[in-house]
C-alpha cells in the first residue's frame, strides 16, 4: 500500500470513529428529549411549500419547549430535505425511524412523496402526520397516517359554490399537467354535474411553460362563462397574465396552490379581480372578532414574520398545526407511538392555522368546510367574500 | 381562422425565444464545434439580471439591457477560461459534460443569489395587445421578433464579411492550422464563448417580461433551443432561426390542434425524426459529425 493510499485510510478510520463517538451521547440522551422528524422539500421545485413548513416546525417546537416543552420533556426536530424526490423521501423516513429514533414524522410536503413513505410508517408503526393535499393520503383511512392540508375536494367544493352562486353553468378548466393539477382535473370534472355545471373545455399547460394562450384560444372557443385554473406559482401567473392580454371578460378562478403574496407580485396588474380559495391565514385581519381561529393565526403570523423577516403564505401552517397536534397527543404518552396515535385519532375542535381539526377513526384529516374562504384580489390585496 | 391566427402569433412568440437560444448553440458550435449545455442557464442570467437591474435598481431600459449581455458574457468567459481551457485532454465528449457540470453550478448559484421564487418583469412599451382579425398580439411580441432578426442579420454579416468572424470559422475547421497562420485561436474560442453567452442573455431579457423567471427556468428553455437548433441545422444561423419559429409554431398548432399535454412531447418528437430523415437539419450544409 503507498503512503497516499494509507493516509487516505487513516482518514477514513478517524472519520468513521468521530461520527460513532458523536452519535451516541445522542443515543443516551433519548430519554430526556423528544425527537421530532421532518422531511420537507426545503428546495427543488416545490421549495414553496417545503421552506416555510421547515421554518414553521421550528417555530413551533421553539414555542413550546419555551413553555417548557412537553411533561417537563424538552422537543428536538431532526429535519431532512427531500427535494420533492419520493427515492430521497423514503430514504429519510428510514434514517429518522432507525439512526434518529424519532416519535413521529412530519410532512413530507407533496403527496407522491407522501404515498411513497406511507408502507414504512405503517410497516414501523410510527405516526406520520402529511403536509400535502392529495385526498389518496387519508382516503382510504390508514391507521398510522394523519394530514393537516386541506383537500382538493374542499377546496373545489369552495369554488363551485362561488360559481353556482354566480348563475354560471359552463366552465373552462386549465391544469398543471402534475400531481397536483390531476388531482384538481380529476375533482373538478368529479364534483361539476352536483353543482349545475358542465366543464366545456379541459386543458393543461407544463409547470415551466412561458405561454398559455394557445390553451387560452382553445377554451376561448368553447365559450365558457368563467375558467378556473389549477396550479402552483408560477404557471397561474402567466395565465393570468395571458388572460388580460387576450381581452378574455369571463371571471378567472385560481386554486388555493397559489394563495401566497409571490402570486400578486408575479401577476401584477393581471392579478385584478382573481378569485380563489384560501385558508383564512391570509385573510386573519379581516376575520370577525368572534372566530375562534383568529387569535391563533394572529399569532402565528407575528411569530412567523418576526423571525424570519418574510411574509407568511399558506403553507408553512401545515407543518404548524401538525406539530401542535402531535404535541396535544403526546402529553401523558410517555413517548409511546401506539397512546400518541390513539390520541391523535380523538383530537377534536382544534383550532389550528388552517382550519378546525376534529380527528376520528373514519377521517385523518379532519377538516370542515371553514377551512376555506373565498377572496378576491383587489388593489393587490385579499379581499374575503361573505359566504 | 381567428384561432388559427392566435396560435400563430402564440407560436411565433415562443419560437423567436427559442430561435435566439438557438443561436447561441448554434455560434459556438460554429467557432468551436462544442455544444453548451449550459446556454439554457446563461438565458436565466438574462432573464434574473434585466429584472435585478431593470425593476430592482431602476436603470434606464438600454442600460440595463447592455450591463445585463456584458454581465452574463463575462460569465462565459470565465466558464471558458476556467472550466473548459484547462481540460488536458479536450475531447468533446469531455468538454460537453464540463459544460452539463457548470449548468448545474450556475442553477445553484442563482439559486443562492435570487432565492427560489420566479420574478417578473414589466413588458419594454406599452403593454396593451394589438387586435387582429380578433386575435391578439402583444406589442413584446414585436419587440422580440424584431430584435432576432437584427441579430442574426448582424450575425450573418459577422461571419461572412469581417476577418474576425472568418477567423472564428477557421478555428471551428481546424484549430491547429488557423494557429499556425497567425490566427489567436485562443482569443477566437474565447470571444465564441462570450458572444454566445450574450446571445443567451439576449434570450433571457426577451422572455422576461412575458413570462415568469426562475433560478430553474433554463433547463427546459436550453433543451428548447438545442431542439430548435437541430432542426434547422446546427452551424447554420439562418436554420437556427427557422428550427425555432417552427418548434414555437407546431407546437401551439399542437396543443390548438390536438392536446395541451402533447405540447413537449412535439419538440422531442421533432427532434428524432430530424436526426432520422436529416441529421443535417433543415438549412445544415455539411453531415454533422458526431462523437
Amino acid at each position: 500500500m503507498s503512503v497516499k493510499g494509507r493516509s487516505v485510510l487513516v482518514c477514513v478510520l478517524a472519520l468513521a470513529v468521530g461520527m460513532l463517538l458523536s452519535v451516541s451521547p445522542n443515543l443516551g440522551r433519548a430519554g430526556e428529549v423528544y425527537r421530532i422528524g421532518g422531511v420537507f422539500a426545503v428546495t427543488g421545485p416545490s421549495s414553496f411549500l417545503g421552506d416555510p413548513e421547515k421554518k414553521s416546525l421550528e417555530l413551533a417546537i421553539d414555542e413550546i419547549n419555551s413553555r417548557g416543552g412537553i411533561d417537563g420533556r424538552r422537543l428536538e426536530a431532526v429535519i431532512y430535505d427531500t427535494e420533492g424526490d419520493p427515492t430521497k423521501t423514503v430514504l429519510a423516513a428510514n434514517k429518522l425511524i432507525s439512526k434518529d429514533g424519532v416519535l413521529a414524522i412530519i410532512g413530507p410536503s407533496l403527496t407522491p412523496t407522501t404515498l411513497a413513505i406511507i408502507p414504512l410508517a405503517e410497516k414501523e408503526k410510527i405516526p406520520l402526520i402529511s403536509c400535502a393535499a392529495g385526498i389518496k393520503i387519508t382516503e382510504p383511512v390508514k391507521p398510522w397516517v394523519f394530514k393537516t392540508a386541506q383537500n382538493d375536494m374542499l377546496a373545489v367544493a369552495t369554488i363551485y359554490e362561488h360559481i353556482q352562486k354566480k348563475g354560471i353553468k359552463k366552465i373552462g378548466i386549465l391544469t398543471v399537467d402534475n400531481a397536483f393539477g390531476e388531482s384538481g382535473k380529476e375533482q373538478l370534472l368529479a364534483q361539476a354535474s352536483k353543482y349545475g355545471i358542465e366543464v366545456v373545455q379541459a386543458e393543461g399547460f407544463g409547470a415551466k411553460d412561458t405561454d398559455m394562450t394557445a390553451q387560452l384560444t382553445k377554451i376561448r372557443s368553447a365559450q365558457p362563462e368563467a375558467i378556473v385554473c389549477w396550479g402552483t406559482n408560477p404557471g397561474p401567473a402567466v395565465v393570468a397574465k395571458n388572460v388580460k392580454q387576450m381581452n378574455l371578460k369571463v371571471p378567472l378562478y385560481q386554486s388555493h396552490g397559489v394563495a401566497s403574496p409571490k402570486f400578486i407580485e408575479l401577476a401584477g396588474d393581471a392579478a385584478e379581480g382573481i378569485l380563489l380559495p384560501t385558508g383564512k391565514i391570509l385573510v386573519a385581519e379581516q376575520l370577525p372578532e368572534t372566530d375562534p381561529r383568529k387569535s391563533v393565526l394572529k399569532g402565528y403570523i407575528e411569530q412567523f414574520e418576526k423571525r424570519f423577516q418574510m411574509p407568511v403564505s399558506g403553507f408553512g401552517g401545515y407543518a404548524y398545526d401538525a406539530m401542535y397536534l402531535l404535541a396535544e397527543a403526546m402529553r401523558g404518552s410517555n413517548g409511546d407511538r401506539e397512546k400518541i396515535r390513539d390520541a391523535l385519532e380523538k383530537i377534536k375542535g382544534h383550532p389550528g392555522v388552517t382550519g378546525t381539526f376534529n380527528f376520528s377513526p373514519e377521517d385523518h384529516n379532519g377538516l370542515g368546510a371553514d377551512a376555506f374562504v373565498m377572496v378576491e384580489i383587489q388593489g393587490g390585496k385579499w379581499k374575503m367574500l361573505t359566504p | 381562422m381567428q384561432e388559427f391566427l392566435q396560435y400563430l402569433f402564440s407560436g411565433v412568440t415562443n419560437g423567436a425565444i427559442y430561435a435566439v437560444i438557438a443561436l447561441g448553440f448554434t455560434m459556438l458550435y460554429k467557432s468551436t464545434g462544442l455544444i453548451n449545455f449550459a446556454q439554457g442557464e446563461f438565458v436565466m442570467l438574462g432573464a434574473l439580471s434585466m429584472i435585478t437591474l431593470w425593476s430592482g435598481f431602476e436603470l434606464s431600459l438600454p442600460l440595463a439591457f447592455l450591463l445585463t449581455i456584458a454581465g452574463v458574457s463575462v460569465v462565459g468567459i470565465i466558464l471558458e477560461r476556467l472550466a473548459i481551457r484547462s481540460v488536458r485532454k479536450p475531447h468533446p465528449i469531455v468538454l460537453i459534460i464540463i459544460t452539463i457540470g457548470a449548468s448545474i453550478l450556475l442553477r445553484g448559484v442563482a439559486m443562492l443569489g435570487w432565492g427560489k421564487d420566479a420574478h417578473s418583469s414589466p413588458a419594454f412599451s406599452r403593454n396593451e395587445p394589438f387586435e387582429v382579425a380578433g386575435a391578439t398580439l402583444l406589442p413584446q411580441s414585436l419587440w422580440i421578433l424584431g430584435i432576432v432578426l437584427v441579430i442574426v442579420t448582424a450575425l450573418h454579416f459577422f461571419t461572412r464579411g469581417t476577418l474576425t468572424g472568418k477567423a472564428m470559422q477557421a478555428c471551428a475547421i481546424n484549430k491547429r492550422a488557423a494557429w499556425l497562420l497567425g490566427i489567436p485561436s485562443e482569443t477566437m474560442v474565447l470571444l465564441a464563448f462570450a458572444m454566445s453567452a450574450g446571445m443567451g442573455a439576449v434570450g433571457g431579457i426577451l422572455i422576461a417580461p412575458i413570462s415568469m423567471s426562475s433560478y430553474d427556468m433554463g433547463m427546459t428553455l436550453g433543451l428548447k433551443g438545442f431542439c430548435a437548433a437541430m432542426l434547422g441545422g446546427l452551424g447554420s444561423s439562418w436554420g437556427a432561426v427557422l428550427g425555432g419559429l417552427l418548434l414555437g409554431i407546431l407546437e401551439a398548432l399542437g396543443v390548438g390542434f390536438f392536446s395541451s399535454s402533447l405540447k413537449d412531447g412535439i419538440a422531442f418528437l421533432l427532434l428524432l425524426l430530424i436526426l432520422y430523415v436529416r441529421p443535417a437539419g433543415i438549412l445544415g450544409a455539411r453531415a454533422v459529425h458526431r462523437f
